[in-house]
């Protein structure tokens, strides 16, 4: 496969390119360092075969007191013993430490939904919360939620019926708030008999969908809420 | 967001002891906690997760309602009796933040929560609740949200709960304990005008923790309601709101209680209004001119004027329904 | 055997998406991954005169603050000609290059640690000491001495006016006039997934995981950022997380990623927080606009004037198409269009949906309402008797223009002669109920795309391109054109996008992904099965069964010992542009509820009515549709970015005082397509849907809210306050 096809509009060719004159030779050197104040870009530059610059600078504070904790986490049904710093909200420790991304970072402010997961059966934002503060709770992330858990793209095992309505009603576009979404509409309907078009809008309004999904979302919602027969049970 | 250390205190007496150190902060639910801390806008040394104290009850007696401090706003919210004899409460639960943030956060924290002013949540700019003595830009900056009532030259931020201008209107009292005693305040004197000191926003005392809220069943509380008016349908903090709880007696008013939101440094009654309305007939014409004088000490800016006009139909609005309660 | 084409096929990554696998950008998790956390600019206009990263240093875990004072200066050679996404005039912000401060919120440093929260703590600590200057920062005050965009002889350059006629005169002439400005807020894309890039270097290869409508020309700018040839630099974008025009540029954070990775000799992640994309990217530029429109008694226009100031940064001229619908709308005999320019000390602004078109298109369509009430004419009426039978403009025919039969299917199916005939003239309990309707146009656009086509062993074919899917579909669309090239099943087709590496695509935008890089995959997969059959001419293709098929090509595969077929094809655009003018069209309806009293509005019905070629998905084309008129109420009553004019800064940078609708915001929704078969538009004969969906929601909105209230608001949003008078 060619790498870089002709026929763009961006052609870009390297030989007529203007080049600062520090750099005759790309190869042997990527930048022209105008000073340099730390070790690690002076580690830099000698990767790069540039020995110039001046001597690193030592650090001339204390370092701040970085707290850390041993918790363990009740994800999906398994337990996790991790060590965190307690900064660390349930969110970046789900995507960042057990590798479950399909919970969502859109603002890390609670203010998108799109890091929606279940503690105790129940829809939070877990950008909202520390991790060490959700130990004892049930967690459930999109990964968890039906027996959905196979891997790579359209694979897996069986679909809870929230999500093969939203692939129905075609309720997601981007796919990013989509674990959010769903997880809300499972929790919304473990507790919903009979919803209302108007009690999941206000209800789903918690997580925002920027490509405009929402009347569908509400279908999907609705066409769930008439199969779920129990299937939906999550771990309270 | 700066370290912290981090303690789950088991009873109150520890848990205030702790609160009462320098740069301590109680953490309950997290939800207004969390994004200052990540932006910067507040920092604390010393986190107290008081989730383990044994304040998430809601207690129904005879003259009224214990509502836990630690009782999530979800759980309150669909509490049957608060619903039946407090509307306005379980209304104004409803209507704030997702059900992804109400099932996070506690009572507690939401009459805790501070201010949602652009300024405040800027640490780019001056703000005199963030940063005493630095300025306020929003006296004469994009202050559409910003508060008419009860501002200073300091701070014109507004007071973003729902809930607490719903206490307010139904007398409800914050139950709090300190290092060495038990109080009960009205909410209404619970939160403090901002004054030169908009730093400090409550009469908390250093360690002091709100346990619960008490709110006396009365005939007002049964029929009371809670409008909120904003810029879109949900998830959004009042543009104006007001809390309307109205005792009736034929078609005559015998008490009122009123409070607005959205206009005001606090959970803001009006006496004035209520004054107005007791012993008037239950209508209209009443209900308008009892409204008008909410706006008498209405202290606009530039963007935020519309406020006064907005503020009065909410209070017809709220009263309205609330006149019309079985 | 029914074609693919044409049918509601769910989306084929609707799996991986409900169950959380696709991978977006910040999903990429490298071994040794560092952190970078961006320190932005509290001024507006100044210089960096210090800047101390001594106690952001020692946090532990922290590995380096970067900034002007000690990073590399790098290459930035300039691109030659520029890409269609970048502007022509002024040249992109340089990351970490110098002192200078051109607006609130820019990058000035940025801090590498071991974990994220090292990084975002090291960045607070960063202490920095400005010197100041005034800035220009009041869009009020600028647009007084606003001036035309500077010509360039750079491809896609835009015209600052166009003319036709003496507009000036006729209009002083008509008897009928409408003389009005409209204001339009800045607007910001606000994708839920937040821009981001994990940039590697291997020795002197860097592989850029980024958020991106276009990884070639994010390739090409960074290579060009670095000064080292294209192909030392891959870039990887699978799915992307709603964009919306934003992910079209390689942003200054992307190229300061990579800078960091380099220093730091690990892989870095950068994504900036909610705070700092507001202007680490673009967004839709604020403008005014006055529009004046002459008619006769008839309601026959014969005069347009149409002036837009749009805002622009003070280092680059971002210009849009605002003067292009006034010019093709309607079929007024003269036109006097201008554009210009208001610099300001802002970050620069880029192209969010249906850029320009639709800002242009709403002082049209608001003005038009108000003409129609001049007129006495019901405003459908109107724009009927100012039907374009042409595009006056390019003196050219439309390729095809079924807007006609938009307008009376919509009128239709909406109940438009329900319409209250005088404002506020009907009430429903509380509600005051207004009706309301504007036209759409969208011009089509196609670019040269290729595709690889690759048949395997078992009767599969895999289909790459290096396009992106923002969430119209791209993946299932071009599955379906594939499997319907190939007479294959949906499921014996897996198609491939979102890599440099791969065939190259023009830009995912400007809604002509379908029409470009569905071409091309159309060809590809068409030569791909002529090659099958050539293997052995005397084998009958079994094209009327798909699983036959699939065995069929098996077998042909099997039979000649090989492994695979494959099959390159670059699809070009033909000399249709130059003798058709090919637009979308389309027509909205929306019915808005208001109480007067507590100024509560709802948008109980939008129907949006489209002509846009042929619908390759019914179903994903309707959501898509639906989705941009969600965008298009946000626009006509939420969204604004407020600046304050005195410290020069977007106040309201947070999806919570950002507003954009949530679901509660919307009731009835609905999206139609005119059945369109136009010859002249390649193989496929699709228009693109992406922008005309946004295009005339905001003016149907606005026009109901005056038949509602008898109040022309026109300003937007439309809040409460302003429904009720007071603002």
């Amino acid at each position: 496969m060619e790498p870089s096809a002709g026929g763009r509009c961006s052609v870009f060719s390297f030989r007529s390119c203007k080049r600062s004159p520090a750099m005759p030779n790309w190869s042997r050197r990527l930048f022209l360092l105008s000073s340099v104040s730390s070790t690690l870009l002076v580690a830099a530059a000698k990767r790069l075969g540039l020995v110039r610059g001046s001597a690193a600078e030592a650090p001339s504070t204390s370092a701040p007191e970085v707290q850390t904790a041993e918790i363990v986490l009740t994800v999906n049904g398994a337990d996790h013993r991790l060590s965190v710093d307690l900064r660390t909200t349930l969110l970046d420790v789900l995507r960042d430490h057990l590798g479950l991304t399909g919970a969502k970072k859109g603002c890390d402010l609670g203010q998108c939904g799109a890091c929606t997961v279940l503690a105790g059966g129940r829809p939070i934002n877990s950008c909202l919360t520390f991790a060490v503060m959700q130990q004892g709770k049930t967690i459930t992330t999109i990964e968890g939620l039906g027996e959905g858990l196979g891997e790579g793209l359209g694979e897996g095992g069986e679909l809870h019926p929230v999500q093969e309505a939203f692939i129905r009603h075609d309720a997601l576009q981007c796919g990013y708030c989509t674990p959010g979404q769903i997880l809300s509409a499972v929790a919304f309907l473990n507790h919903e008999q009979e919803p209302t078009d108007d009690s999941i809008r206000e209800w789903m309004s918690g997580t925002l969908c920027r490509c405009g999904a929402y009347p569908n979302i509400v279908e999907a919602v609705k066409d769930a809420a008439r199969r779920v027969d129990g299937h939906a049970a999550v771990p309270l | 967001m700066q370290p912290f250390r981090y303690s789950r205190p088991g009873d109150s007496r520890e848990a205030c002891a702790a609160g009462a150190q320098p740069g301590a902060a109680f953490i309950a639910g997290g939800t207004d906690l969390l994004p200052l801390l990540k932006e910067g806008a507040r920092v604390a040394t010393g986190l107290i997760d008081i989730n383990g104290l044994p304040f998430a009850d809601i207690r129904h007696e005879a003259a009224g309602a214990w509502i836990g401090a630690l009782s999530r706003m979800s759980d309150a919210a669909a509490d049957n009796r608060l619903r039946q004899d407090y509307p306005a409460i379980v209304e104004a639960l409803l209507a704030s933040a997702s059900p992804q943030v109400r099932n996070l956060a506690t009572i507690g924290g939401n009459l805790l929560q501070r201010t949602r002013c652009l300024y405040f949540r800027d640490t780019a700019v001056p703000c005199n609740k963030r940063r005493p003595g630095s300025g306020c830009p929003a006296w004469d900056g994009q202050n559409r949200g910003n508060a008419i009532l009860g501002g200073s030259r300091s701070c014109i931020a507004t007071h973003a709960s729902d809930l607490a201008v719903a206490l307010a209107a139904l007398d409800a009292r914050v139950v709090l304990q300190g290092r060495h005693r038990r109080r009960q305040i009205p909410l209404t004197e619970f939160h403090r005008l901002p004054g030169d000191t908009p730093d400090i926003e409550t009469v908390l005392e250093p360690g002091e923790l709100i346990i619960a809220v008490f709110v006396p069943a009365t005939a007002c509380s049964r029929h009371s309601t809670y409008l909120k008016l904003r810029d879109r349908a949900s998830f959004e903090w009042a543009l104006t709101s007001a809390a309307a709880a109205v005792e009736l007696d034929g078609n005559r008013i015998r008490r009122a209680g009123i409070a607005v939101g959205g206009v005001a440094t606090k959970p803001w009654r009006l006496p004035q209004v209520e004054a107005a309305l007791a012993g008037a007939r239950s209508e209209p014409a009443t209900f308008r001119a009892a409204a008008e004088l909410a706006g008498q000490e209405a202290e606009p800016r530039q963007r935020n004027a519309f406020k006064i006009e907005l503020m009065k139909r909410a209070i017809i609005g709220a009263l309205t329904k609330a006149g019309n309660l079985p | 055997m029914k074609n693919f084409i044409g049918q509601p096929v769910d989306r084929v990554d609707g799996p991986a998406k409900v169950r959380g696998k696709a991978c977006y950008t910040a999903d990429v998790h490298p071994p040794g991954l560092a952190y970078g956390v961006i320190v932005a600019a509290a001024i507006a206009k100044g210089h960096v005169v210090r800047l101390d990263t001594v106690a952001a240093e020692a946090v532990p875990g922290v590995i380096s603050v970067i900034h002007h004072g000690n990073a590399p200066q790098l290459a930035y050679a300039p691109m030659e000609p520029r890409s269609m996404v970048d502007p022509k005039v002024g040249e992109a912000l340089r990351i970490f290059q110098d002192d200078a401060v051109l607006f609130s919120g820019q990058p000035i440093a940025l801090a590498v640690a071991e974990e994220p929260e090292q990084a975002a703590q090291a960045a607070a600590l960063v202490r920095v000491t400005y010197a100041a200057e005034a800035a220009n920062s009041d869009f009020a005050r600028a647009s007084q001495t606003a001036r035309p965009p500077r010509q360039s002889a750079q491809p896609w350059s835009r015209p600052a006016e166009l003319r036709r006629g003496d507009a000036d005169a006729a209009f002083a002439a008509a008897p009928r006039r409408v003389d009005a400005s409209y204001e339009q807020p800045a607007e910001f894309h606000c994708a839920i997934e937040p821009h981001g890039t994990i940039a590697r270097w291997d020795h002197d290869h860097l592989t850029l995981w980024d958020k991106t409508q276009w990884v070639d020309h994010d390739r090409t700018a960074i290579a060009h950022v670095f000064g080292i040839p294209d192909d030392y630099v891959r870039v990887i974008c699978p799915f992307v997380g709603g964009a919306f025009g934003s992910a079209l540029r390689a942003w200054p954070h992307v190229a300061a990623a990579a800078m960091a990775s380099l220093l730091v000799n690990r892989p870095v992640q950068l994504v900036p927080t909610r705070r700092q994309l507001f202007s680490a990217i673009g967004y839709r530029p604020q403008t005014v606009q006055r529009l004046r429109l002459g008619a006769g008694e008839d309601g026959r226009l014969t005069a347009v004037i149409h002036e837009v100031v749009a805002q622009t940064s003070v280092y680059e001229e971002y210009t849009e198409a605002s003067i292009e619908p006034s010019a093709m709308l309607y079929a007024a005999p003269t036109l006097r269009a201008d554009y210009r320019l208001a610099p300001m000390n802002v970050n620069t602004p880029c192209p969010m949906r249906a850029p320009g078109i639709v800002t242009g298109n709403l002082a049209v369509e608001l003005a038009m309402d108000e003409l129609a009430e001049t007129c006495g004419l019901d405003p459908l009426k109107l724009r009927l008797r100012n039907y374009a039978e042409s595009d006056a403009q390019k003196r050219l025919p439309w390729s095809s223009k079924s807007l006609r039969q938009c307008y009376a299917v919509g009128a239709e199916r909406f109940g438009w002669s329900q319409r209250p005939a005088t404002a506020s003239g009907r009430r429903h309990g509380r509600w005051l109920i207004g009706y309301g309707m504007a036209s759409a146009l969208y011009p089509a656009h196609r670019a040269p795309a290729s595709a690889h086509a690759e048949l395997r062993a078992d009767g599969t074919v895999a289909v790459t391109s290096a396009a992106g899917d923002m969430g119209p579909g791209t993946y299932t669309a071009m599955t379906q054109v594939a499997a319907d090239a190939l007479a294959l099943p949906i499921a014996a087709v897996h198609f491939e996008l979102g890599d440099s590496l791969l065939p190259s695509a023009p830009a995912h935008g400007g809604s002509m992904t379908m029409a470009s890089v569905g071409s091309a995959v159309h060809a590809a997969c068409q030569e791909l099965r002529t090659k099958a059959q050539e293997l052995d001419q005397r084998v009958r293709l079994p094209g009327d069964d798909r699983l036959a098929m699939q065995r069929a090509y098996a077998q042909l595969l099997a039979r000649h010992r090989l492994d695979r077929l494959t099959a390159e094809t670059e699809a070009k655009p033909g000399e249709e542009a130059e003798r058709y003018s090919i637009c979308a069209f389309g027509a909205v309806f929306a019915e808005v509820r208001i109480d007067p009293d507590l100024a509560e509005l709802r948008v109980a019905r939008l129907l949006g009515v489209y002509a846009a070629g042929r619908i390759i998905n019914p179903k994903t084309a309707r959501s898509q549709c639906i989705g941009g008129m969600v965008g298009g109420l946000g626009m006509a009553l939420t969204e604004q970015g407020l600046w304050d004019d005195r410290l020069g800064r977007l106040m309201n940078a947070s999806l919570a005082d950002y507003l954009m609708p949530v679901n509660a915001d919307l009731q009835s929704v609905e999206a139609l397509f005119v059945p369109e078969n136009d010859r002249h538009l390649g193989p496929l004969g699709v228009k693109g849907l992406a922008e005309i969906a946004v295009v005339g929601v905001a003016p149907a909105i606005v026009n109901a809210i005056y038949n509602a209230t008898g109040r022309r608001i026109r300003s937007l949003p439309v809040t409460p306050d302003k429904i009720l008078g007071l603002s």
